[in-house]
Parts: structure tokens; sequence; C-alpha cells
């Protein structure tokens, strides 16, 4: 963990108060290496995003804390902050909503550039600009001119990545960004954050539900559900390998051509599967190593 | 082989517009047999939706229909329902699942008073035996009758879809049609839904059509799959050819496009 660029050490976030609080992070663990991605998959509402958001922090952590190249972030004070936002960047999920419409692709790129690199002169910027969108296979002198409408769901993706890059980061997170995008274009998208990670040497935080596409870009992986990481390690390991029931479930979930409907009852099916919700639900404080780089946190008996 | 429930030749859609009219779907053909789970594929903008909406005539202008189309629904031309016709062939015949079906119901009405409105408009029905029959469908998607009394927002996300697919099948269609009604959901909810669908098709004999991006899910659960590409049908056949020995080039790159979940990955820079 020491080397990890990012990381989440024992952080706990609760929504509301009284009897129904919502656990959203319960002692998550984890740590962003360079050259790596890490991929975060769960089911909606498993607490996904709110990792994300700790790390972008737009929430603070009830209990533990960020270590940003090992440090505490707790205490840092606004330069340290600003230094941190630069290293730290997000793509988000919808690409129609990440830019404001009324602005052209060369704006939101010169924001950033403004912002982070304020000594450079008008002409760099541009120069800049050119070389990011080169970066993400567009092409500059189409692309700069044109407003977010005029672009389709996957060269606005790739306006947003370029937009994080704009700051030279050294972590991305990418929330959910190719489930708003055809099938098509999705493949596109990944094989541009793998080059990132790859030519930078990025550190990737890859939040998805899709776990064959999790399979394509993360080499470890993290199962998340009700705000507890159930199983994690060596993505082939826990994809071939699962060894906490929510993982099998979601597995068997997963759309596979291979595997076609059965004619299973389905109520048992409905009531299996919702034990295994309310006892993957429960606190599972114990950490037990299945394989190497493999881990569970087994279920309460 | 028994008589289609659904009939689709030569259908053309064009949107009208100003300057040039968009052709969205190009002489489509295909049928729908009894019992049939069928799939149509393709990316947004396709033509797929614009299908859906034609078979049960809810389509709008600018979208016109081209002489010289025709969709049969149990051997009745659908083009030529008058208004009259129309509301008793929609729901009775043809019900359809919208996008995001989530979304679909009306937020300040009870379960229940959907269930009636559907009911009382299509059929002579006391609100006590309009009662008896929605709890008799809510059961049917596993869902417990005290949530008749429940609003849609006391309703779980993975509820709404099922809820939604009961009313659906509230006058016992003979085609359901599903347009992309699990796309915001995630895989688990996902596959409770699908799944559930698949056993009601086989205990009540309804046709499916069923619409989406998501091929593999495809594979699992159609019997036949049609390949859309530009508004043209460029590849039918049953759903495990389309899986094992694609014909066309465009089914072959969707599938060499799709990230694996076990065995060998596909290779990086399979472009399309």
């Amino acid at each position: 963990m020491s080397d990890a660029i990012l990381a989440l050490d024992n952080v706990s976030k609760t929504f509301g108060r009284g009897d129904n609080p919502v656990y959203a992070a319960r002692s998550v663990s984890f740590g962003l290496h360079a050259g790596r991605t890490l991929a975060l998959v769960g089911e909606s509402g498993s607490g996904k995003t709110t990792a994300a958001r700790l790390i972008m922090r737009e929430y603070t952590p009830d209990e533990g804390q960020l270590l940003f190249r090992g440090t505490p972030l707790g205490k840092a004070n606004a330069k340290a902050l600003k230094a941190y936002r630069a290293s730290v960047q997000m793509v988000f999920q919808d690409p129609f909503a990440a830019l404001n419409p009324t602005h052209t692709i060369r704006y939101h790129l010169e924001r950033p550039l403004r912002l982070h690199q304020p000594k450079l002169n008008a002409k760099e910027r541009t120069a800049a600009i050119e070389e990011l969108l080169t970066r993400v296979k567009l092409d500059p002198a189409l692309l700069m001119p044109k407003y977010p409408h005029e672009l389709s769901g996957g060269q606005r993706q790739r306006i947003s990545i370029a937009r994080a890059l704009a700051v030279n980061p050294q972590v991305i997170v990418a929330d959910e960004p190719t489930s708003m995008l055809d099938v098509s274009v999705r493949l596109g998208i990944l094989n541009l954050l793998n080059d990132m990670k790859a030519q930078l040497g990025l550190a990737l935080l890859y939040i998805t539900h899709d776990i064959a596409t999790a399979r394509y870009v993360a080499e470890d992986i993290m199962v998340m559900y009700a705000g507890q990481i159930v199983e994690w390690g060596n993505t082939e390991s826990v994809l071939t390998n699962p060894q906490h029931p929510y993982t099998r479930l979601l597995l068997s979930a997963v759309p596979d051509p291979d595997r076609r409907f059965s004619d299973t009852r389905f109520s048992e099916e409905l009531n299996r599967i919702e034990i295994i919700r309310r006892q993957s639900a429960l606190p599972q404080p114990e950490t037990r190593e299945v394989a190497k780089n493999h881990f569970i946190r087994p279920m309460p008996e | 082989m028994t008589d289609p429930v659904l009939s689709i030749r030569n259908l053309n859609i064009d949107y009208i517009g100003a300057e040039k009219d968009f052709h969205a779907v190009k002489d489509v053909s295909f049928d729908i047999a009894p019992g049939e789970f069928f799939g149509l594929a393709g990316e947004s903008g396709c033509g797929k939706s614009t299908i859906a909406f034609a078979v049960s005539r809810l389509h709008r202008p600018p979208a016109l229909i081209r002489k010289g189309s025709q969709i049969l629904v149990g051997g009745r031309d659908v083009l030529a329902l008058d208004d009259n016709e129309l509301r008793s062939f929609r729901w009775r015949e043809v019900a359809m699942v919208f996008q995001s079906a989530m979304n679909s119901l009306n937020p300040v009405l009870t379960i229940e008073t959907q269930f009636y409105d559907v009911l009382r408009a299509h059929s002579r029905i006391s609100r006590a035996e309009a009662r008896t029959r929605a709890a008799e469908l809510l059961k049917l998607v596993d869902i417990s009758p005290d949530r008749l009394s429940s609003y849609p927002h006391q309703c779980s996300g993975g509820m709404r879809p099922r809820i939604v697919i009961a009313i659906c099948l509230a006058l016992n269609p003979k085609l359901l049609i599903m347009d992309e009604p699990t796309t915001a959901l995630d895989v688990v909810v996902q596959r409770e839904i699908l799944q559930r669908i698949d056993v009601l098709r086989k205990e009540l004999g309804f046709s499916v059509l069923f619409i989406t991006h998501d091929l593999g899910l495809m594979v699992q659960v159609s019997d036949r799959i049609g390949i859309m590409l530009e508004g043209e049908l460029v590849e039918v056949n049953d759903a495990q050819t389309i899986y094992r020995t694609p014909q066309h080039a465009y089914t072959k790159r969707l599938w060499a496009s799709m990230p694996k979940l076990h065995g060998e990955q596909i290779r990086e820079g399979a472009q399309s």
C-alpha cells in the first residue's frame, strides 16, 4: 500500500441519522498505483459513486482518511489542495451533462489550463489544446470551435477525458464512463483509457457495473455492496474464482451469451438473492486471503 | 408453421425534414411466431425504436410510414385501423413497455388506479373486480398485492418496471413490445425482470419483441434475433447462430467490440 499515489484508509461515510442510516462507505481501504487500473464494481446504490466523491473531496469522510503520496489530506492547506485537484481528475458518466452547452470545446479545454498553468501564453495554450485533442484521437482544427451538441456521445466522452488530462494528473477517477455509449463506441473509449494509463503512467479508478469491461481494462478489481468492499484482488482470480456469495450472485446476473436463461424456479431464486443481499449488508469486519492477491470479507455466520 | 403474431413486410419509415427526409427504416421485413421471443438489436439511431412505435401505431409526425409498407398483427392490417379500432387494438393485441419503464407510471396515482385505468378503458369491469385482477397480475411478477395502495415513488427501481409489465399483461395481449426496458437498471435487477418475462411468456403464450443494444443479454433470452444497421435489417437468425456463426460483417464487428467476461479476451483495437 505504501507506494500508492492515492489511498483510502478505513474510510466510512454514513448518510442520514436516526433509525435508518445509509452506510455508503464502511471501512473502505484501497490504493491506486501508477500505471495500474483498479475497477470498482457493484450494483446501483452499493456506494461506488460515494467512493469517487470521497476521493474528489466532495464528501469528507466520517472516519478514516485519504492519503496522497503517503500524506494525510485532512490537514492540507489551500495550496496543497490545489495541487491535489491538479493531480486527481474525474471523468463522469454522462457525457451529455458533463460539458457546458454554451461553451465551445476550446473553452472547455482552455479553462483548466488557465487555472493550473497560468504561465502559459495564448499561443502555448492553443498548442496544448491541440496536443490534448490529438491525444484523445480527435481532429483539433475541426473540434475546437464546436459546441457540445454538435458532437456524438463518444466524441464528448473523449473531450471529458482530454479535459481531465489538461492538468497533467496522476490519478483519474472514471465513473461509468461508457455506460451511456453505444457498444461499438465503448471499446474506443476503453482503449483510450488503457493507452493513457500506459503512456502517461496514470493511476486509474474505473467504476462500473459492467464487469466484462472491468475485466478488459483493470488489473485489479473490487466488488462493493452496501458500502463494503466484500471481495477484491487480481481481476482474473476474482472473476474466475469468486468466493463471496454476493460476487457470485453479481457474476451470475451479468449478461452472458454462453448461458441461456434456465427455467429454475424463479421465486426460489428471488429468495436466494434476498438472503444474500440481506447478509451481505451486515458488517463484515474480518478479512481472509483466499488466494495470492485475492481477499474476501467472509459473511457472518 | 402457424400464422405469425406479427408480420412486417417492406416497412419503410421516413422522418420528414424541411430540406431532406431521413430514411429511418429501409424495407424491413420479419415475422414473429406465437410465443416467440424476438430480439431487435442495433445502435442508437438505427431505427429499432421507430419500428416498435410503428407496430402499435404510436409513431407521430414527422415520422411517416411509406405506402407499400405492411404490418399485420394476428392477420389484421394495423396500418388500416381507424381510431376506434386502434383503441381496442392497443393493450388488447399489442402492449408496450417503454424505455426507462421506471418512469412511465403516473406519480400521483396509486398502483391500483393505474391498473383500473387500463382495465376500465378496455372492458366493463367493476372496481372490485379490477382490484382482484390487479392483485393476480402483481402476483405474476412476484409483487405482493399490498402494493396496490402504494404510489410509484414508494416502490423500488426494480419493482416499477415489473408493475409496468403487469399492467401491460392486464388484457392478455398477443404481443409484448419492450423497448430497452431495463437499460437504467443494474444487472441483478435486470436479470430478475427478464427471467420473469421469459417464464411468463412460456406460461401465458404471448410473443415478445425485445429491443436493446446489449447483444449478450439478447442472446441469453431471445429465440431469434434481428440485427439492424442504419435502418436496414442486415441479418435475422436464431440466437445461437447470431452468436456463434454470425454471417454479416456488421454482426461480427459488434461481437468484436464487446469485452468478454471469461475465456480469451477480444483483441485490443478491434475497431469498427
